[in-house]
């Protein structure tokens, strides 16, 4: 039993270091001219949708195409092409799917509109309560024989 | 007062509803802008010769298939025998070997059959990426001027064939057919 924690902790940073020299490996690769070259391909592949895992961006997944298009971002911008070209690059080879961000078209304003959408729904449920309650029925008056029945119900209880 | 109470209930059926058709949707079928533009350029070695540089132009010419594969994706190897028939039955498939090793797919298409009239030899999937290749197995249809005018991520299957890609590959010869007689009765009138 001791043994066996022993091993497992023994083993846990040998695990951790693996995983951080694979981490090390997705984000290749590294070098820059220049700041803003490092910055424009660490945004992008953060921006862009791996195609085969369709849940991650190329900068979190290992599958080889998103090792490809992480190497053509790269390529393109040690090239000198800006962002905007990358994504349309992407995008023409893609379709929009690529995008994480989703521009503003005819078949994404629905999807642009749908929090502002909700949020008006609920402002006007919201809204028609407020008034609900508002247009309740005042506290009612009770008589004065109301008034010591329910003197007495309280002092008896 | 009746409607009040059921609008919570038509609310929560519209919404199972959307849930169910979303059910039955594949993530996987993604519209391919590709679709409708022209077979996207590259310059790749033949897989048979590192001599012989293969461009799309060695693809363009008639109605073709175009099919990406490599030896270790197993669904192209279920899909093969497909395409082997299509071969067979006279329509001309080009290819990219995508990611793959040279000796492997040459010994591998030595052993089983060689549907495919040109092999593009893609290790790093460079054109890959023009194409916007996902995964392999993809086939395009390619019509006779080299425009894209249908694209299938995943393996081909006998219905797939018979209900979309056999009709379209018809059409597409029909079409080029009357070009060529428009060009021909052109060239007539003006001589």
């Amino acid at each position: 039993m001791k043994r066996s924690l022993f091993l497992s902790l023994l083993g846990l940073p040998l695990w951790l270091a693996a995983g951080l020299a694979m981490a090390l490996a997705i984000g290749q690769p590294v070098e820059f001219d220049n700041e803003a070259q490092k910055r424009q391909y660490d945004t992008l592949v953060r921006e862009l949708r791996c195609t085969v895992c369709q849940s991650e961006t190329i900068h979190e997944s290992n599958a080889e195409l998103a090792a490809d298009m992480r190497r053509r971002v790269y390529d393109m911008t040690l090239a000198g092409h800006d962002a905007d070209a990358i994504i349309e690059f992407m995008v023409q080879r893609y379709g929009d799917y690529v995008r994480y961000r989703p521009p503003l078209q005819a078949n994404t304003w629905l999807l642009w509109a749908s929090p502002f959408l909700l949020m008006f729904g609920g402002a006007l449920v919201w809204w028609r309560i407020v008034v609900g309650r508002r247009g309740m029925a005042e506290r009612p008056d009770f008589t004065e024989q109301e008034r010591a029945v329910l003197e007495r119900l309280r002092h008896d209880a | 007062m009746k409607l009040r109470l059921l609008l919570p209930l038509l609310a929560t059926l519209a919404l199972l509803g959307l849930l169910f058709v979303g059910l039955g949707m594949n993530s996987r079928d993604l519209p391919s802008p590709l679709v409708g533009k022209p077979a996207p350029a590259f310059a790749l070695e033949a897989l048979e010769d590192a001599e012989r540089l293969i461009t799309e132009q060695d693809f363009i010419g008639e109605v073709a298939l175009v099919n990406v594969w490599a030896t270790w994706c197993s669904t192209c190897r279920s899909e093969k025998p497909l395409l082997m028939e299509l071969a067979a039955g006279g329509i001309p498939i080009h290819a990219f070997n995508y990611r793959d090793e040279r000796d492997a797919a040459l010994r591998y298409l030595g052993v089983s059959g060689n549907p495919y009239r040109t092999i593009a030899y893609d290790p790093h999937g460079d054109a890959g990426i023009d194409w916007g290749v996902y995964a392999t197995p993809e086939t395009y249809v390619l019509d006779a001027e080299g425009v894209i005018r249908y694209k299938r991520i995943g393996p081909l299957s006998r219905q797939l064939l018979l209900d979309e890609v056999l009709p379209l590959v018809e059409k597409l010869r029909a079409e080029q057919l009357r070009a060529e007689k428009l060009r021909e009765a052109r060239g007539v009138a003006q001589s």
